[in-house]
């Protein structure tokens, strides 16, 4: 096996990580801001992928250009699914951590049908996009650009995120995290906070998505998947930590890339899982997680 | 003074066999009046998932612990008892047993770990580690990988557990299995273990400081209710004649082994029961009728029925009758 | 002196840079009724939880019966016989009150019967008889410490570590809350008082310990504590600001 070889998965690896991270970024946000795990994650993502794909076909409009289009779509999902279920159930009194999952569950049942029903089960993919079928070359490492693109995308919504904590928003988000009743006596609202947290967890799916629509099959079930790695790249940074998501991320896509070269592509989601319960072995609350 | 005590909590236990009784009586003769074998064949399922389900209570009601990976021990039940019939002749009668054990061991070796987490950590690690087994058994071969393991049929017969046309055989086994983890609820419920338990579930503090030790209660819990659902994994099996990773250990089947305790009412006698009456035949139906004209439509269902019950009733499907058991008893005193 | 009960011996504790407790040392004889007193955050339930051993002190050691039982945890202080009660009152509220109660009866108690029996008096002692079978999130605040009182009693403890029980009463509540103690000394159960409004607690105790900023202000009998200049200072002036 050439070293090549070896950096060129070893890089894409880290590239996927920072997808990964996108989509873990969204959920560890929206937990960090409220408790709640969304276990309709995955099924937002693949929203996104088909949101892009009808566009594509329907406007002819290229991925990369629906961007902001499709994230502002997802941010809207956001807000409506936290108006319309959530809040809901922050006002339960009885089991309620019970039912935030059953709920989310639900909900990514109910949205993988509707895939199902208007779409069919069959792969989809799109096919003339800008990005398709080139590729960068560094030397003999060879780098498909949808995935280069995807990196870079995803270091921009994690700047993005980043610059967001330091705004007059991010404040309001951060004191709603550390007290939801108090914020109340500052004048913060805590529904409003709460509706535009989740749009902007959905937003960093959403944009997840429309990276992935570029290379990535689309099928009802296409979140599934990301959605576990999610949750383990969750896990491993530690709920609620953005920062976190990013390094687990990136580890997990190296991992994964490794795992695929040198033992078995089928395999390759088990080196993830012996990481993270590894990890968790160690460190019960994950790499960054507050004690 | 005592004797008033008894007088409660003592007649609430029998209250609540007497009733165990009546459906149970109920539940026998039930299929007598239906002809129709699909419907029987529903009933037969939805018996199936009210043991499974309240084996998933034990841990994730009565002790507080989330599992969202129920299907590992569904699954260790039915591949362990199918191979045993299979390869070595040993009858699923049996097989049910070693299934049910090996099952609780690795629910208790999975909670080895897991529980030094709490919360969402724990949740998300049982899911993990169900997740991965799936993956890992769809690349065993000895177990046949992801093709699966067909039971051949040698003919009915109680000995093996095996019955082809007939269905009200299955309908007794369903609910011997159903009955058997009521059974073991109920008296989980009122001895000094389900006692702890329900402590430990309801404020970990305040469990330590009555010399309760967390760790081993949750083993246990996790322990029982691991190998009651593995039991049923191995009764599946002989029901379908045929097992594979994705129908013994998807994380779907994890979801819809705990959904029905969530839905009737978690930490319930009654709940897992209920929520299985009502939501196994929406799920099977909606696959039926729908499923087939336009693919999706039973998911949609599935999950707005979903969505509907968890927010419309949080304490589950029990509460209405719960409710008005309270006002009867504030009309009395 | 006898042997003590229980003796603390150069307890500290700090969490980050904040010492909740600095070299603490006293004894508690069989028997009696002490209080620990002092404004709030000068470190009383942070003693009250590292001696029922859910929190591990950073230096000192502390003997019950003779015992070391720093660092041993909650759970085994617990069957050592050392009973407690929460600031923030604790309750299995999935239950009703006694079923709360049997959970601390059943430490000693193997059959439910047996349990149910001990629970049974134990809540009648504690005049909870009339709401035995409310679920216990029903309950009304005083009757909340009551019941937190009645479920470490029923775990039959030597020492019993009453947090606040008077805190937030009436006058009246506060008053047959102050007749359960001394019924529970009758009994022959020594008990620890937290309170921070000193008055109500003086004609209960024998003895008093003074904290402020987590250090012992002082000891003494409850005539001396009152008069003496420190506390009117430290204790009493706060309490006049506020
Ligand atoms: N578990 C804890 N974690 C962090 N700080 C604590 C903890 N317990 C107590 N403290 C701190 O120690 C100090 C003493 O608190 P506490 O013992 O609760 O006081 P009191 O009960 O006398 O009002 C306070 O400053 C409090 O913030
Ligand atoms: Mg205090």
């Amino acid at each position: 096996m050439s070293a090549t070889l070896i950096a060129q998965v070893a890089i894409g690896g880290l590239l996927m990580g920072l997808v990964y991270a996108v989509v873990a970024a969204g959920l560890t946000l929206i937990f960090g801001l409220m408790d709640v795990v969304n276990f309709a994650h995955g099924a937002l993502l693949m929203v996104a992928m088909y949101a892009t794909l009808l566009i594509h076909r329907a406007t002819g409009l290229d991925p990369l250009v629906q961007l902001p289009l499709v994230a502002l779509l997802l941010f809207g999902a956001g807000v409506v699914i936290y108006r319309g279920l959530i809040a809901r159930t922050l006002s339960v009194r009885v089991n309620a951590g019970m039912v935030q999952i059953f709920v989310t569950f639900g909900l990514s049942i109910f949205l993988v049908g509707a895939a199902e029903f208007l779409f069919g089960s069959d792969f989809q993919s799109i096919n003339a996009s800008f990005l398709g079928g080139r590729s960068l070359a560094f030397g003999a490492i060879i780098l498909p650009w949808p995935l280069v693109a995807s990196g870079i995308v995803a270091l921009l919504v994690f700047l993005g995120l980043f610059l967001l904590s330091r705004t007059e928003f991010g404040h309001a988000l951060e004191a709603t995290r550390e007290d939801h009743e108090a914020v109340a006596l500052i004048g913060i609202d805590r529904d409003r906070v709460f509706g535009i947290g989740w749009g902007i967890g959905t937003a960093s799916v959403g944009i997840a998505g429309v990276m992935l629509a570029n290379f990535y099959y689309i099928a009802p079930d296409v979140g599934t998947n990301f959605a576990l790695i999610a949750y383990v790249t969750v896990a491993l940074g530690g709920f609620g930590s953005i920062f976190g998501a990013l390094i687990a991320g990136l580890i997990i896509g190296l991992v994964e890339a490794l795992t695929a070269l040198f033992i078995d592509p089928a395999l390759k989601q088990i080196g993830i899982f012996l990481i993270y319960l590894a990890v968790l072995m160690i460190r019960p609350r994950g790499l960054f997680g507050h004690l | 003074m005592a004797g008033v005590v008894r007088g409660t909590l003592a007649a609430r236990r029998r209250r609540e066999v007497l009733l165990g009784i009546a459906i149970l009586a109920f539940l026998a003769v039930l299929p007598l009046g239906i002809s129709n074998v699909y419907l029987r064949g529903l009933i037969v399922l939805a018996l199936l998932y009210a043991g499974l389900s309240q084996a998933w209570n034990i841990l994730g009601g009565y002790c507080g612990q989330i599992s969202l990976g129920h299907a590992l021990y569904f699954g260790i039940g039915a591949y362990t008892s199918t191979l045993l019939f299979t390869r070595l002749g040993i009858s699923p009668l049996l097989g049910m047993f070693a299934g049910g054990l090996f099952s609780g061991l690795a629910a208790f070796l999975v909670g080895l770990p897991c529980f030094r987490l709490s919360g969402h950590y724990y949740a998300i690690a049982t899911l993990v580690i169900g997740m991965m087994a799936a993956l890992l058994a769809a690349n065993w071969d000895f177990i046949n990988a992801a093709e699966g393991i067909t039971i051949s049929f040698h003919g009915e017969s109680w000995a093996d557990l095996a019955f082809r046309t007939a269905i009200l055989p299955f309908h007794y086994v369903m609910l011997a299995y159903a009955a058997l983890i009521w059974l073991i609820a109920w008296l989980i419920e009122g001895s000094r273990w389900g006692f702890f338990w329900r402590a430990v579930k309801d404020d970990v503090a305040a469990a330590r400081s009555l010399g309760i030790s967390i760790y081993p209660s949750k083993l246990a819990a996790a322990a029982i209710s691991g190998a009651a659902t593995g039991i049923g994994g191995a009764l599946y099996a002989q029901y379908v004649g045929f097992i594979d990773p994705e129908s013994t250990l998807d994380l779907s089947l994890s979801v819809l082994i705990a959904l029905p305790a969530v839905v009737g009412g978690i930490g319930t006698l009654w709940g897992p029961l209920l929520g299985a009456a009502v939501l196994i035949p929406v799920q099977q139906l909606s696959v039926a009728w729908l499923g087939s004209a336009a693919g999706g439509i039973d998911l949609m269902v599935y999950g707005a029925l979903i969505m509907a019950l968890a927010l419309a009733r949080p304490e589950g499907l029990v509460s209405f009758f719960q409710a008005r058991a309270r006002k009867e008893a504030a009309g009395h005193g | 002196m006898a042997e003590p009960l229980l003796a603390i011996r150069g307890i500290s504790k700090s969490f980050g840079s904040v010492a909740a407790n600095v070299d603490i040392s006293f004894e508690v004889a069989a028997g009696e009724i002490l209080g620990l007193i002092g404004p709030n955050g000068a470190g009383k339930s942070s003693l009250f939880n590292i001696i029922a051993g859910a929190i591990k002190p950073d230096r000192g050691e502390i003997l019950f019966e003779g015992r070391r039982i720093s660092g041993i945890g909650a759970v085994a202080c617990a069957r050592r016989g050392i009973g407690r009660t929460f600031q923030v009152v604790r309750s299995f509220d999935s239950m009703t009150v006694l079923e709360n109660v049997m959970v601390g009866a059943f430490l000693h108690a193997r059959r439910s019967a047996a349990a149910m029996r001990e629970a049974a008096g134990v809540i009648a002692f504690c005049g909870l008889a009339g709401r035995r079978d409310v679920a216990a999130h029903r309950l009304s605040p005083p009757d909340k410490r009551r019941l937190e009182i009645a479920r470490a009693l029923a775990t039959r403890p030597r020492l019993l570590l009453l947090d606040e029980m008077l805190t937030g009463l009436t006058p009246t509540e506060a008053r047959e809350g102050m007749q359960l103690v001394r019924d529970l000394r009758a009994q022959g159960i020594t008990i620890i008082m937290v309170e921070h409004v000193m008055e109500v607690l003086l004609p209960l105790i024998d003895r008093a310990i003074v904290l402020d900023l987590g250090r012992k202000l002082l000891e003494g009998r409850p005539a001396e504590i009152v008069r003496h200049p420190d506390v009117i200072r430290a204790y009493l002036g706060e309490r006049y600001v506020a």
